[in-house]
């Protein structure tokens, strides 16, 4: 764990990898830290806004990586695996559509982080060799509920946007909704699951 | 032209920009100036010229910022000062003549329906209220305060913008950093609410490879492969994949917010 200057109030903490940073993330707001924001990166954590740095310092010297655990609640996404770019992952992976689904269903992600829209998670939890690239030529639109797949990263984007991710396929369930006590269905420690619909 | 408050810190962790006033000085001024709250909702307009009619009774206005041309009802006004709104009056503001963005607050704030506890409009992901256009109505809330008597603008600081190392600065080295300071950068006609980008001799990296994406702060200099340096602004980007080689300092960031196409800007270590 290093700690980097993020300005006068910031301080960013550099961990492993994702599974550290969203580790330190919910250990550091459990433990009521004192900061405006505690945000979560790839390998990454941030902690802006800190009063009192001191006892940032000695809240992450209580942390360790080995006591990291990752007990966010579990949602599973009903998902319609009829995404355009299913062929190409199949082909990718060296597989068919139906060995496609079948790996993808089975895998456990977890939220990392957020960004690029509110409410989109990078999920993680896709092995090193299934990390597939992005499309050559991004797409001008990507509806709403697409379930995608972008180096080692599983996302689904709450919004219609443009987007480079390969299409797996599509969930309805509500991602992003401003009106929730809980506006983000997928916040960094969310547990999630695919399942075939 | 959006409207503004301080805008909504604590929802960076689901990817939602902070948003809010660039000029916090002089958005605060103008919401003291009318008796309001420091934290109300008034209008940020860039670049000035804007005709407003006011129903309802009448209520006291002021106009901030950006120097601009300031008439009701045909009447000249002054900037940076309280003016009475009679009911039916119109309020016109000129073109901006001195830097951009100009803040128009209404004695009891603008009471456009707030989202995730700011009526600021991020211009990033749209979250909050609509943009202002031709023919929207921006409801007002109750009166809560009086002028006060007297009101001190801020003074404005003129100079370098003040940076802070950043996180990433061992992508670039020390000299790096200071040839960023040694420059005169200029800013470029693509800046928004989202960013200052500035335009100058490229500030190459020490190292290659990519950054994997990480969280960003308020006025972080950040350094895309073309060299040229962005400082993010209240609508950046939660998380960004390109180093940040400098931070710039709180109180400077109102400076940027009045920087305009092709103005000078350097930085000085701070």
């Amino acid at each position: 764990m290093q700690m980097l200057p993020a300005g006068r109030d910031g301080v960013l903490v550099q961990v492993a990898d994702a599974a550290e940073a969203v580790a330190l993330a919910r250990f550091a707001r459990a433990a009521q830290v004192q900061a405006v924001e505690v945000v979560p990166g790839a390998e990454t954590v941030l902690f802006d806004g800190v009063g009192d740095r001191s006892a940032l310092e000695g809240l992450l010297a209580r942390w360790s990586p080995e006591a990291a655990e990752t007990v966010g609640p579990l949602v599973e996404l009903s998902t319609s695996y009829d995404g355009a770019d299913l062929d190409a992952v199949a082909n990718l992976w060296g597989t068919d559509v139906a060995g496609v689904v079948a790996r993808h269903s089975g895998i456990e992600f977890v939220s990392a982080f957020c960004g690029f829209a509110p409410g989109f998670a990078y999920l993680s939890g896709l092995p090193e060799h299934l990390a597939v690239p992005r499309r050559d030529t991004p797409r001008t639109r990507v509806p709403a509920g697409s379930v995608a797949l972008a180096g080692a990263w599983c996302g689904v984007y709450p919004g219609a946007s443009p987007g480079g991710w390969q299409l797996l396929g599509t969930t309805d369930a509500g991602l992003w909704d401003e009106t929730r006590d809980e506006p983000a269905l997928l916040a960094p420690g969310t547990r999630v699951r695919f399942v075939p619909r | 032209m959006t409207v503004q408050d301080r805008g909504r810190p604590g929802l960076a962790h689901l990817g939602v920009p902070r948003g809010g006033w660039l000029d916090a000085a002089a958005a605060t001024l103008a919401n003291r100036l009318v008796g309001n709250r420091e934290d109300c909702a008034v209008l940020e307009v860039s670049g000035g010229g804007l005709t407003l009619r006011h129903e309802g009774a009448g209520r006291w206005v002021s106009v901030t910022g950006a120097g601009c041309s300031v008439e009701v009802s045909g009447a000249a006004r002054g900037h940076g000062a309280a003016t009475w709104l009679p009911s039916g009056a119109g309020l016109r503001l000129g073109p901006a003549t001195r830097g951009v963005r100009s803040y128009l607050a209404v004695g009891g704030g603008l009471a456009v329906e707030p989202v995730l506890g700011s009526r600021s409009t991020d211009t990033l992901a749209w979250v909050g209220p609509p943009q202002v256009l031709r023919g929207s109505v921006l409801p007002v809330g109750p009166v809560t305060g009086a002028p006060p008597g007297v009101d001190v603008a801020p003074l404005r600081r003129h100079g370098p913008l003040r940076v802070l190392p950043g996180p990433r600065l061992d992508w670039f080295g020390a000299e790096v950093l200071h040839d960023l300071c040694a420059q005169e950068y200029v800013v470029s006609p693509r800046s928004n609410r989202v960013g200052l980008r500035l335009q100058g001799r490229r500030l190459e990296r020490s190292r290659a490879g990519e950054l994997p994406s990480e969280p960003m702060v308020l006025g972080a200099v950040q350094v895309p492969p073309d060299g040229q340096p962005v400082v993010f602004l209240a609508d950046h980007p939660t998380t960004g994949g390109y180093p940040v080689i400098a931070v710039v300092l709180g109180e400077d960031l109102t400076s940027c917010a009045q920087l305009g196409p092709g103005q000078p800007v350097r930085f000085a270590l701070g």
